[in-house]
């Protein structure tokens, strides 16, 4: 019987025919996810990636809303003119905490992987504001409403619990605290902000909309902004060590 | 179910459905009053109206036909079942003009920044979802379901199954689209480029999907032909792919049961190889393996000739679906993916050059002893032309996916360029060309109400392809250069946003391009409207033409 005339089992028989094409499609994937979730060389091991604070993971989450990674990137490659225009290349394991990634397909405009502390906080609140404000030949589209739109703090703990059942390891206390840590973050004269400061070592504590008031989705979205690619500290990084 | 019986019953289809979109319309008016947030509020107002009219409308539409559900054979000929078809053949026409406009606006938006008027819903970042899914899923999507019912009933020579079910399909999947696209104006997305809608949204297509799947499959396993045809292959992988892909990828958990947003399940490296993994393969499987069965169907049928050869569509068939799920990591080039997930995604992406190549020349070879009716039948024109933008973009495609190459044109309008020669070429064509062949069966008609017509329409979108597809090649590749172009002494040349302003010429022109496109398909829409108007006396037909197979 020839090869012709065997896969004629696949024509008249549709079945098989659905069972050979879920085979066939399968391999691939297999092949290529897979080891991605135990080879242990897929996420570097390094020092001070940190679940995002609740007032960063709301400007993260304005950032997936409006769309932001349609245009920029967050994924330095490690080819000499990224390097020197934007930093270090990324490392898998500063977006091991993002569900899901941002790192981006398109670059219309430039890549923000280390935008975190390249500019001041009224830059970014000036720029997102009207961007052809301060880049004249910005195509960027204007986000005057942010800073009249204040975080919506209901959802503040569940983001975080719900961030936490897919994988975050983000502490019970550091989801009870969910609303004061956001509002303290915003507010470097109140009450909360040493509090805070233990839960997230390091994170920055700005008035970042530099207004008074509770925090608005600017604040948010500028906070994220500024501690994008700041976590991993570059001169103590090993790069031999984790050479793949 | 008896003919001569003369008392009614509702079948336990329709029973059911009934009491089941009665049960929905309030479930969605709760979850409606409880919202968390203002766009799940909305969608679960729309749902809860979409479900109380289908409710209705199944009562009316049993009220309304004979005790006895249409027959599967009139005199010994099958009795297609159109209605669906006619539906999805008409919202894709309105989609297609939709997707198509706002694609021109936000060209527009790239080279003229006012145009997103700094309101949330008018944004580009919004907007940019609502033009891709516009396109694929609700142009493409309706094109793909009405063809390939049309399709699967032809050449299994057999009734669609169902009495309600294909009309839950395509309903269904349309107010699929209804609740993404609304949903991305409102700013609920997840993010995944192609798979923007929210939880609620994937769970609904889910549903549709696998209702689709049955419909399809329950079609061939009562077909009347002992083999099934080549081109339902293509539908069956594309069918049963995407709902693969579509599980995998959205695999989210959300934040409440009452409200839009979600997280998904995977994170960082293994959530972009997830995404890519999807979104390469809903270019392979519903962007090529769904249209490809459209080529191998309605090329055949309109060249009046066989497919050329029935072997190379064996081969082309399962190396094609094999070799194509392996291709999404040439998405990851140089990032923080492992670098021997993206050689695999390389070489396999390269290989798939070969499967694409041996399906465009079983295509374009149908036409052997036909090359003549190119001149005189543009719709025949149009399915070649789409054929050979196909093997265009398969070509690029494994060029691009190249390491060295993709480093240039990664993140570049190349890639947009690249899409563009793919989606208005290839799948915009033979689209075009499928609904021009598919209108006048369906309604009966024994031609397009004009051919000249069809040739504008033609040659109007060629030549905005082609001003699309350059523009964006000049730009891409020039961006590329400049992001990498240093000085004498050793610095980078050029600042960001030097390079933007470079784009400026070339965005016009796309825009240019673009609208070109649209115009094109206004010319395709009053054409098939003056079409299915035609005059009583064409009408006549419709029965002759049915059985004429």
């Amino acid at each position: 019987m020839s090869f012709w005339t065997r896969h004629q089992i696949f024509e008249k028989n549709s079945i098989i025919l659905i069972a050979g094409i879920l085979v066939v499609i399968a391999i691939g994937g297999l092949v290529e996810i897979t080891p991605l979730f135990y080879l242990k060389s897929t996420i570097e091991v390094v020092d001070g990636v940190r679940p995002y604070t609740p007032l960063e993971l709301a400007g993260r989450n304005i950032y997936v809303r409006e769309g932001c990674y349609l245009c920029h990137s967050q994924m330095v490659r490690p080819l000499r003119d990224e390097i020197e225009r934007y930093g270090h290349f990324s490392l898998a394991a500063e977006s091991m905490y993002d569900h899901p990634f941002q790192w981006g397909s398109k670059r219309t405009g430039p890549d923000l992987a280390r935008v975190g502390a390249k500019y001041s906080d009224e830059w970014h609140v000036t720029h997102l504001t009207n961007p052809r404000a301060i880049v004249p030949q910005s195509v960027m589209p204007g986000y005057p409403f942010l800073a009249q739109t204040e975080v919506d703090t209901a959802v503040v703990a569940d983001n975080l619990k719900a961030s936490r059942i897919v994988g975050v390891p983000y502490s019970d206390e550091q989801i009870k605290n969910a609303v004061a840590d956001l509002k303290a973050q915003a507010d470097p004269d109140s009450v909360g902000t040493d509090a805070f400061g233990k839960r997230y070592p390091k994170a920055v504590i700005r008035n970042f909309d530099s207004k008074a008031g509770a925090p608005t989705e600017m604040d948010a979205l500028v906070a994220y902004l500024q501690m994008l690619g700041t976590l991993v500290d570059f001169k103590l990084y090993n790069e031999k060590a984790n050479l793949r | 179910m008896q003919q001569t019986q003369s008392t009614k019953w509702m079948t336990h289809g329709e029973a059911g459905l009934m009491l089941f979109f009665a049960m929905a319309a309030f479930v969605c008016a709760f979850a409606a009053a409880k919202a968390l947030d203002a766009p799940f509020a909305f969608h679960a107002s729309l749902a809860a109206v979409a479900s109380g009219v289908a409710s209705f409308a199944i009562m009316n539409r049993y009220l309304d036909r004979p005790a006895s559900l249409p027959p599967e054979e009139i005199s010994g000929k099958p009795n297609y079942n159109l209605g669906p078809i006619k539906f999805a053949s008409f919202m894709a026409m309105f989609w297609g003009i939709a997707g198509f406009a706002v694609g021109l606006l936000i060209a527009s938006q790239l080279a003229w920044p006012l145009l997103n008027l700094d309101l949330p819903w008018t944004s580009f970042g919004r907007l940019r979802p609502l033009h891709t899914s516009a396109v694929i899923f609700a142009f493409g999507g309706n094109v793909l379901i009405a063809t390939s019912f049309y399709v699967v009933q032809r050449t299994c020579r057999t009734r669609l199954v169902g009495d309600l079910a294909p009309w839950f399909v395509v309903l269904g999947y349309n107010f699929f689209i209804v609740i993404a696209g609304t949903g991305y104006l409102l700013g609920v997305t997840q993010s995944k480029e192609y798979a923007e809608p929210e939880w609620y949204a994937d769970l609904w297509l889910t549903i549709v999907w696998v209702v689709y799947l049955v419909v399809f499959v329950m079609t061939l396993v009562k077909r009347k032909e002992p083999h099934i045809f080549v081109a339902n292959w293509f539908y069956l992988a594309f069918i049963v792919t995407i709902a693969v892909l579509h599980l995998g990828n959205n695999l989210a958990l959300p934040v409440s049961l009452l409200g839009s947003k979600s997280y998904i399940a995977w994170a960082g490296v293994q959530d972009a190889m997830f995404q890519w993994w999807y979104g390469h393969n809903a270019v392979g499987f519903f962007l090529t393996a769904g249209f490809l069965a459209i080529m191998y169907y309605f090329i055949p049928k309109r060249a009046e000739r066989p497919v050329y050869s029935y072997r190379l569509s064996i081969i082309h068939f399962w190396s094609l679906i094999f070799l194509y799920i392996w291709a999404g990591p040439h998405h990851l080039h140089y990032t923080a993916l492992p670098d021997w997930t993206q050689t695999l995604g390389m070489t396999f992406s390269v290989i798939l050059w070969m499967p694409s190549w041996g399906g465009m020349i079983n295509g374009l070879m149908t036409l052997s002893g036909a090359w003549d009716k190119l001149r005189t039948d543009p719709v025949l024109r149009m399915l070649v032309v789409s054929v050979a933008f196909y093997g265009m973009s398969t070509f690029e495609g494994p060029l691009m996916s190249i390491k060295v190459v993709n480093s240039l044109s990664h993140y570049t309008d190349w890639t947009i360029g690249h899409v563009h020669s793919g989606a208005l070429g290839w799948v915009g064509f033979v689209s075009f060309g499928a609904l021009y062949c598919l209108v006048p069966w369906l309604w009966g008609r024994k031609e397009l109400y004009s051919l000249k017509l069809v040739n504008w329409h033609f040659w109007i979108s060629t030549i905005g392809i082609v001003l699309y597809i350059s523009a964006m090649w000049v730009s891409g590749i020039l961006q590329g250069l400049m992001w990498r172009a240093y000085t004498s002494l050793g610095f980078l040349e050029y600042s960001f946003i030097e390079t933007v302003e470079a784009m400026h010429p070339f965005y016009v022109i796309r825009a240019a391009g673009g609208a070109l496109f649209l115009i094109g398909a206004l010319i395709m829409a009053y054409n098939l409207w003056m079409t299915v108007r035609a005059s009583e006396a064409d009408v006549g037909t419709e029965l002759a033409l049915q059985s004429a197979e």
